[in-house]
Order: structure tokens, then sequence, then C-alpha cells
């Protein structure tokens, strides 16, 4: 499991994961899944097309997720924006359907970028991914504040001069960086459950944000660790861990809550009080 | 003339059994898909719309990899999924929102897991592409009878629930007052959404499921100013945009030397999608028009139309 040609997969899952789960607690707390979902899924189409042209998959997908955060944003000008998503989505999958029916012999490269090919990994796709990963951290802490404020109060925000329309595709944007890097490794539909779960259970253990962002790192390391090994042990996809154990930690956050919130009623209400001013 | 004729209809158009199936079960999942659509974009549930498609892909592959009837994979799940997404989804957007992502999530990972499976049985090959992309060309005349019965109980559900579903659509809060049962009415028309959902996907692939769902309805929304008519409109839409398209794809074939022709989804998609873009157009003159005359522009006319 820990043998010289798993080292890179080691290495790129714990670079991905804490970038998902950063991410994804803004996809959570902005309500988001819908292009969380959309932008990873299009960006397919744009390593197909990379493919089909001979160039590299990380430049189609970059180009091709970047786009989607863009056509995302433009359409949702004008609309609704959950309906602007889904005409992106299928109009990029759409091109990709194109792109496929022009190349021959693609069949286990779609599955892996669909489906995440952790156990595959070259050395030369490390540097790649680290980059993109740190560009995109850097630029949630650039945008921090402005960001936090835009998702839990959009009208303080506006007040303060923060374009709400602005932050949003500031917000796809790194969408987009994160997707581009993580798709060859984790697969275009599994990043969704990476950065949807440990998010969604962190938020469901604490309100505080600076620790649910840490537990949602942590709770993320955690699942892409266990799938790995999980994979690498019955040879099972590691797509399938990845999207389980995400529904899992979810289960398991909403029902500590629950749990925690019948308990806290009776004797507890003051305090829930005194916690529902400070939300 | 026909000469033009024959160039915008090539030889054989007419005669191609494959045309012909793919004309009727198009039709029809995209008529079906029109109605549920309609409400789908007015309840702003595209993402659970599309979700249940990738649910129901995961049944399919399901079913391929045990050797049972596709269809009842695809509507089978697909309507678990939608019970599920109720069950967990609270009311409010976001928390439906994540309750939606996560089950969509958990049911991709179990079709990656069927397809492996399928893979290292050695069954069939070509399994991936075909669950997620489909093709309207390959159905077989024989799937037609199940498509048509299916079809007509999702319209029929969604005509049975028809005023209070459109009241809870409309303003949930109107319809609760009013002693209409919200829940039960939501989780029947997700139901609905389930069924046509389902067969869509498995008639025409899970990308034009999305796209003949959300794209018809929502650019039918923004012409017209009564659910009516934005019905009506949806489903000429609908049923036009597939037809258009299966005969761009047809014709395509001639269009190169080396007769290769392009999928029959993009062909549809980028009909539907062209058709959402255009619609903007006299949607954004008609919002500038208001603005004009300093009159607050409605959130969407179909629905103050209903409200008042």
């Amino acid at each position: 499991m820990f043998a010289g040609f798993m080292m890179n997969t080691w290495a790129v899952a714990t670079i991905v994961a804490p970038v998902a789960g950063i991410v994804g607690f803004f996809v959570v707390l902005r309500g988001s899944a819908f292009p969380a979902h959309a932008i990873p899924k299009g960006a397919f189409a744009g390593a197909a097309g990379a493919s089909l042209l001979g160039i590299s998959t990380l430049l189609g997908l970059a180009v091709f997720s970047l786009l989607g955060a863009l056509g995302i944003g433009a359409l949702g000008r004008r609309g609704r924006s959950d309906v602007a998503t889904a005409l992106a989505l299928v109009m990029m999958l759409a091109l990709g359907a194109a792109f496929l029916s022009r190349t021959t012999q693609y069949e286990p490269e779609i599955y892996s970028l669909l489906f995440g090919e952790v156990l595959g990994v070259s050395s030369t796709q490390l540097l790649p991914v680290a980059a993109l990963g740190l560009v995109s951290i850097a630029a949630v802490a650039v945008l921090y504040r402005p960001l936090m404020l835009s998702s839990v109060v959009p009208e303080v925000a506006e007040a303060k001069g923060i374009r709400g329309r602005r932050m949003e595709m500031c917000f796809l944007i790194v969408v987009a960086l994160a997707t581009a890097m993580t798709v060859p490794v984790v697969g275009a539909l599994l990043i969704f459950s990476l950065m949807i779960g440990p998010p969604a259970a962190a938020r469901s253990l604490t309100s505080r944000p600076g620790l649910a962002m840490f537990l949602s790192v942590v709770i993320a390391l955690v699942t892409v660790w266990v799938a790995i090994a999980a994979s690498y042990t019955c040879n099972w996809p590691v797509g399938f861990f990845v999207g389980g154990l995400a529904a899992l930690s979810y289960g398991l956050g909403r029902g500590w809550a629950a749990w925690r919130h019948t308990r806290a009623t009776p004797a507890a209400a003051p305090r829930l009080l005194a916690a529902a001013d400070r939300a | 003339m026909h000469q033009l004729w024959t160039w915008v209809f090539e030889p054989g158009f007419f005669s191609s059994a494959p045309v012909r199936v793919a004309a009727v079960t198009g039709g029809v999942a995209a008529v079906v898909s029109a109605v549920t659509g309609v409400f789908t974009v007015m309840r702003g549930q595209s993402f659970g719309g599309h979700a249940l498609g990738d649910v129901s892909a995961a049944g399919g592959s399901g079913a391929l990899l045990v050797g049972l009837n596709p269809l009842l994979g695809f509507v089978g799940l697909g309507i678990i999924g939608a019970g599920v997404m109720d069950t967990i989804g609270v009311r409010r957007v976001r928390g439906r929102d994540l309750a939606t992502g996560i089950v969509l999530g958990a049911a991709i990972g179990l079709s990656a897991l069927f397809l492996y499976l399928t893979s290292v049985s050695g069954a069939t090959t070509g399994a991936p592409a075909q669950i997620l992309f489909g093709s309207i060309f390959t159905i077989t005349s024989a799937t037609i009878p199940a498509v048509v019965i299916l079809s007509v109980i999702a319209v029929a559900s969604i005509a049975a629930v028809w005023r209070p579903l459109l009241l809870s659509s409309v303003s949930p809060d109107l319809a609760a007052a009013r002693g209409v049962p919200v829940r039960l009415v939501g989780l029947l028309y997700m139901l609905a959404l389930a069924v046509s959902v389902g067969l869509s996907s498995l008639a025409v692939g899970a990308i034009l499921s999305t796209a003949l769902l959300i794209g018809p309805a929502a650019t039918a929304l923004r012409l017209t100013r009564t659910v009516g008519w934005a019905l009506a409109v949806a489903c000429l839409l609908g049923a036009g945009a597939t037809w258009l398209g299966i005969l761009l794809a047809y014709d395509s074939y001639y269009w190169s030397a080396a007769h290769q022709g392009l999928p029959v989804s993009f062909f549809i998609v980028a009909v539907i999608f062209a058709g959402y873009l255009f619609s903007g157009f006299p949607a954004a003159r008609a919002a500038a028009g208001r603005r004009d005359a300093a009159v607050p522009p409605p959130a969407s006319p179909a629905h103050e139309k209903i409200a008042a």
C-alpha cells in the first residue's frame, strides 16, 4: 500500500482533500451545490476536447471549467441561476459528446476522468496539482472576509459595497480552479462528493466558521485516505468509497446534531437562545 | 424545389426505422419533460431534476449488472432517490440543495461501483458511455409501449394535483394557509418528476433528460404570461427541438466527405440552448421598457398572473 508507485497517489490525495474541504465549506455555506456539481462535470468535456486536439488534459479541463464558471455567471445575470446552471451544464456535456464521437478508443479514459483514477498518478502531475491547489487556497484567503460576509448576510455585504454578483463570479472561478486540479485525480463526479459531504458534516458539528473549516479539511482528508486504502485493498473504484463515505459523514453529522439538540432542549434552553442570537 | 427538399431531408430520412422510433420516443419524452419541467423551473428545483437523472442512471447501471430490465432500474432508483431527497431535505431552499447533493454524490458512487463490476464481469463494453450519454438512435421499438405508459402515468399524476400543485409552487405559504397539504403535494410532484426523468434518461440519455426538462420550460416561462400557455409552448418547443435535432444529426452524416456524423444529443441540446438564449432578448427588451416606465419589474410574469 505504501510502495513507491503509491507515494504519488498519497501525496496528490493529501493536496486535493484540504482544497476540497476549504472550497467546499463555502459551497455548502452559499448553497451552491449545483454549480459545484456542474463545473467539474462540464469540465470533463474539456478533457475530451483536449484529447481530440492532442493537447494537455489539464489545459482542456482548466479552459472548460473557467468557461463553465463564466457561462453560469453570465446566464444567471438574466435568468434564474439554477436554470442557468442546468443549461450551461448540458451544453458543455453536449460538446463533450460531440468531441467523444470524433475520437476512438477512449472508453477507459472516459471512465477514469468521470470516476477518478487515484491509483495511477504520475509524478509529472504532482507539480501542476500542487500549484493549482495553492492558487485556489490563496484565492480563498484573499476573498475570505467579503466572501464570508456575502454568503452569510448578503444584505449587509451589499450595504458595505460588496457586489453579490461579482462575489458569486469570483467564487465560481475559485471552484473552477479547484476543479481543474482535482478532476484528473479523483474524477469529475467525485470531487463534488468531496466538496459537499465533509463540509456539510463539519457544519452540523459546529457553528464556528474557523473550526468548521478545520473539521471539514480533517474529514475530507480521512475520507480520501480511507477511500484510497479501501480501493487499494479490494480493488473497487475509489469513487464508490468517496461517495459513500461523504454521504456517511453527512448522515453521522446530522445524527449527532439531532441527538445533541434533543438532549439540549429541556436543560439548556437559555444557552440555545443565546446561540440563536449569535447566529 | 426537389433539390431543396433533398437538401433539407437527406435521402432515406423518412423511411429509416431508427429515425422513426427516435422521433416517437423523443417526442414523448420531450412532452412529458416539458410538462414536469414547467413546475420544476417554477419551484426552482432544476438541481433536483438533474440529480434524479444521475440517480436513475445509477439504477440503470445496477440493472445492467444484475441483468434486470434497465427501465425498472432507471425508474425504480429514481423514485427511491426522490423519496430520500424529500425525506432528508428540510424545506428551506439551501437545505434542499444540500440534501440533493448528498443523494447525488452517493448515487454517483454507486454508478461507479456498478459500472466497474459490469466491466470486470466483461458482459458488455461501452456501458459507461451508453448509460451516461445514451443514444436516441439505438432505442428498439419494443420499448415504446413502456415509455408511453409511464409517460401517461407521470402526466396524469401532475394533472390530478394540478391546482394545489400550482398554488404551492407559486406560493407555499399561501397554499399552506388555504389548507393545501404542501408537503404531500411536493412529494407527489417529486415522484412524477422521478418517473419522467428516469424515463427520458433511459430513452434519450442523461444529458438530454436535463436539457429537455429545463430548457423548453424555462424558455416558455420567459415568453408567456400564464402557466397554461407556458405548458403548451414548452411542449411545442421541446418536441420541435427534438425533431430538428434528429434531422440535423441525420443530415450531418452527409456534411463531411468522411461521413462522420455528430451525435444527436449534441444537436438537440444546441437547438434548446440557442432557443433559451434568443428568448432572453424579448424578455430583456420588455424589462428595459418597464424600467423606462418606472414600474418595478415583477419577479416573473407567469407567477404574477397566477398570484393575481
